[in-house]
């Protein structure tokens, strides 16, 4: 079976949790019998292309390169696209970074064929507009089975694809508008998310928590959505090992410093964990737009002598940050999935989850808490850091827990909805 | 004639309240006095009352040919005491008819028995105390808790004067041996052990009401033919379960009242089985053998050990810690510090740390108040954390001159130790299958 994927980026270019669940999707898919041609918008034309091969297409050598990676990809094969499209980017943020830099630096291939209004590239709403008709062009020029389109962006790209082709879609989806925004839900993205999932032959939610969401907020018909939960990869990653150099216990949050993320519980609840015990530390990791406020509450507390920010951390950093860190905080408001506590599971770390959280649903050996329940987050990081048999019993179970959700067993899961769309 | 013996469980633990850590050095009342209340006001309504009055009435019409077996902890005594004292007037008035008899067990329903301190034998001494002052009985036969049994616990039981004990029939022990004989303690063989047979004794406790099961539904005439089935030769059938199970784990609806109210009729008419107490057992039977039970067991689960109770790593630094904090408590001579440790002994918090039942959790959430075994240890280490703080303060105030200090701030925490909190009996957790 051969399946045109639709994605926004992939390996070494991850910003985030969809590039790496992308990857592991894809290597379980061809594990599971299936052929992937992955279509990526090129942001940056600097991915690594040492293992690649570049194949000269026909005609969409207009549009874009497709790469083959042999030896790590098999047959996957890669058709990229030169496009401003980014990631974890809405779309105030985007027209405001397009209009800084990439502007006058993009080559576009596409400006002879497709010009809209005359300045195109600025508004993110025409990307993807025109993700979708180079969509189009690739869907008339191959022959696939199924349409698999991965989040907003490249839902547009696979309407297309759909009509062209006449083929099934099925759209994944790893978050949604009121995941990122909360309840503040910019419409066009709400309609171009309804649109992917109404047109939709199957929809595939990362959790029943999206999944929820996808049927009560977006009025999708519950037969048509399915969870198939993430899984991760840890393969050739190996544990760090760090020498300490303070005694004090450290409990860490790590990921974007946004509003999703629920950054401001975890120091609500640090302080109140600050007030009974003095050999406790916090590190808040990464960046993020709601990193300044962050920053003014700590010291408004006064906590600034035991609670520490990194900024964004990269690669090996955030091995370091997890061998370095006791417990492992994700107090997100609203998390589709949410693969870092995975890791730090991995990482022999307890971790403390909200039950806001995708990866709450598959998860056994973590402590589940309300995001907004500071009181009890409070509680569970004093237990663990104080009680280490505690600690103990998580090293100990976490491990095997984390290694036992295999990316093949996901992708069995959507290879069979693959089978249920074609024999429709 | 052969023996059936019948014998009920009654315990409620003092359920812990939430405690954070921030409650440390503040709150010293850990109960959840609510949460106890309406649980004991839910269960005596739905079961106690009902089932004692069902007794009551079988006494009258079968006079003394019906007998039965009660085991009440010291916890649900004074929970009893403390919301409902009309339960316990029904269990007295049943304790009256003569045919009834109370088992000896340990008072707070705890695992000192797996200790080597004296604190077991405290226990069981208190236990007895306080069944006689309520019931004019002094124990002869011991039940311990979860009915967990080894040799070297029997010795002890022998040592404090009781002339048998209940313990489950399990199968790792028996082997081919049947559980319908009375047996010997190993190395006291004036011990006599009375065996549970599950099989019999689970239908009503667990399955009678599930409708997946090849035998549903079950009625007095079909168990009374089981009875029968049983091999000639075999003497006693002993039924031990949970005196919740009529009312509470199988509800009035499932016509569990009408089962018990005719089984007694069916017996007597078309059956060689007489009912008797656990001590007349002990009279009218011969031992048939020694049985030699190295590791303890219970009544608790597949496995029948201890693995409820103990065994994951909260668990047994809760377990260790409580009786690591017992050393200090007894020096402060404080009796409200005292009563209060009893009370974190219940077998209970243990019990809701277990993390064995992440897949088949159906039994357990259903006695569980917490959601999961983390917030249950979380919470009980807490507790004891500031039990601790209390115990090092009171040792301190003992110390100099008696200062007045000393009363005073023991004495804030008297009312509250007197409230008790109850949980529902672990024991319960066994599983389903009739294997």
């Amino acid at each position: 079976m051969k399946i045109l994927m639709f994605g926004w980026e992939f390996p070494p270019h991850i910003s985030g949790g969809l590039g790496t669940a992308c990857y592991g999707l894809t290597k379980g898919l061809v594990k599971n019998n299936t052929e992937i041609m992955f279509v990526v918008p090129k942001a940056y034309g600097d991915e690594d292309t040492s293992t690649a091969r570049f194949i000269n297409a026909s005609d969409v050598e207009t549009i874009g390169t497709q790469t083959e990676l042999e030896k790590l990809w098999g047959n996957i094969s890669f058709i990229q696209i030169d496009s401003n499209l980014v990631p974890y980017v809405d779309e105030k943020e985007f027209n405001l970074c397009a209009s800084i830099d990439k502007v006058e630096k993009r080559e576009g291939i596409f400006r002879h064929k497709y010009s809209f209004t005359g300045k195109y590239g600025v508004n993110l709403m025409e990307e993807v507009a025109r993700y979708a008709l180079v969509a189009a062009t690739i869907a008339k020029n191959n022959t696939f089975d199924v349409i698999h389109a991965h989040d907003w962006l490249t839902y547009a790209a696979g309407i297309m694809a759909k009509r062209v082709s006449n083929k099934p879609l099925v759209i994944h989806v790893h978050a949604t508008e009121f995941d990122r925004t909360g309840e503040n839900v910019n419409p066009n993205v709400f309609d171009i998310e309804k649109q992917g999932m109404e047109q939709a032959d199957k929809v595939i939610t990362v959790s029943n928590l999206t999944r929820n969401i996808v049927i009560n907020k977006y009025g999708i018909d519950p037969e048509k959505v399915e969870t198939v939960h993430n899984a991760v990869d840890f393969h050739g990653r190996e544990n760090i090992e760090i020498k300490r150099n303070v005694g004090d216990k450290i409990i860490t949050f790590l990921g974007r410093i946004t509003y999703q993320k629920g950054p401001e519980y975890f120091i609500e609840a640090a302080c109140k964990v600050m007030e009974r015990c003095n050999n406790v530390r916090f590190v808040m990791a990464g960046s993020g737009d709601m990193m300044k406020k962050m920053v003014r509450r700590v010291a408004k507390l006064g906590m600034g002598t035991h609670f520490h920010f990194t900024g964004f951390l990269k690669g090996e950093e955030v091995q370091q940050m997890f061998a370095l860190s006791d417990v492992y905080v994700m107090p997100s408001v609203s998390e589709p999935f949410g693969i870092s506590p995975l890791e730090a599971m991995r990482s022999n770390i307890p971790v403390i989850i909200s039950k806001q959280s995708g990866v709450s649903e598959v998860l056994k050996y973590a402590i589940k808490v309300d995001f907004w329940d500071v009181d009890a987050m409070a509680d569970l990081m004093y237990g663990l850091v104080m009680y280490p048999s505690l600690s103990k019993f998580f090293v100990r179970n976490g491990q095997a827990e984390v290694n036992s959700l295999k990316w093949e067993n996901a992708a069995a899961k959507i290879r069979e909805i693959y089978n249920q769309v074609t024999n429709i | 004639m052969r023996t059936i013996c019948l014998y009920f469980q009654i315990h409620q633990p003092f359920r812990l309240k939430k405690y954070r850590f921030f409650d440390i050095g503040k709150d010293h009342f850990y109960y959840d006095d609510f949460l106890n209340k309406s649980i004991l006001r839910k269960v005596a309504e739905k079961c106690y009352l009902p089932a004692n009055q069902l007794m009551l009435d079988l006494i009258k019409t079968y006079g003394k040919q019906f007998k039965i077996a009660y085991s009440l902890s010291g916890t649900v005594i004074e929970q009893f005491e403390q919301f409902i004292p009309e339960v316990i007037e029904s269990f007295k008035k049943l304790a009256k008819t003569g045919c009834v008899e109370f088992l000896g067990e340990t008072y707070s329903h705890s695992l000192a028995s797996l200790q080597n301190s004296n604190e077991f034998e405290e226990q069981v001494k208190l236990h007895t105390n306080l069944i006689h002052k309520h019931f004019g009985q002094k124990p002869a036969v011991f039940r311990n808790t979860e009915l967990i049994y080894s040799d070297d616990i029997g010795k002890r039981v022998a040592s404090l004067g009781f002339k048998a004990m209940l313990t489950e029939g399990a199968k790792h022990v028996l082997g081919w041996r049947s559980p319908n004989f009375l047996y010997t303690n190993a190395v006291e063989p004036r011990l006599k052990i009375l065996l549970k047979n599950f099989r019999m004794s689970d239908d009503i406790a667990f399955r009678f009401s599930d409708k997946n099961w090849d035998e549903f539904p079950l009625n007095a005439e079909k168990y009374v033919k089981w009875l029968n089935d049983i091999d000639g030769k075999d003497e006693i059938v002993n039924l031990f379960m949970d005196y919740e199970t009529f009312g509470e784990h199988q509800s009035r609806e499932t016509g569990i009242f009408e089962f018990l109210r005719e089984l007694p009729n069916r017996i007597f008419l078309h059956s060689n089985f007489e009912f008797k107490t656990p001590s007349e057992v002990t009279e009218k039977h011969q031992p048939v053998s020694p049985i030699h039970v190295q590791y303890p067991i219970s009544w608790a689960d597949e496995e029948r050990d201890l693995s409820a109770w103990l065994g994951n790593e909260m668990q047994d630094e809760a377990y260790s810690k409580i009786y690591k904090t017992g050393e200090k408590v007894l020096k402060t001579k404080n009796e409200n510090l005292i009563k209060i440790w009893r009370s974190l002994q219940t077998s209970d918090h243990f019990y809701y740390m277990c993390t064995k039942w992440f897949s088949d959790g159906d039994v357990h959430i259903y006695f569980n108040p917490y959601d999961t075994p983390y917030e249950a240890f979380i919470n009980y280490m807490n507790v004891i954390s500031d039990f601790e703080i209390l115990v090092d303060k009171a040792l301190e105030d003992s110390k100099p001159a008696k200062k007045s200090a000393t009363k005073s701030s023991i004495k804030k925490v008297k009312p509250k130790t007197e409230k008790t909190v109850a949980k529902k009996s672990a024991a319960t957790a066994k599983k389903k299958s009739r294997k």
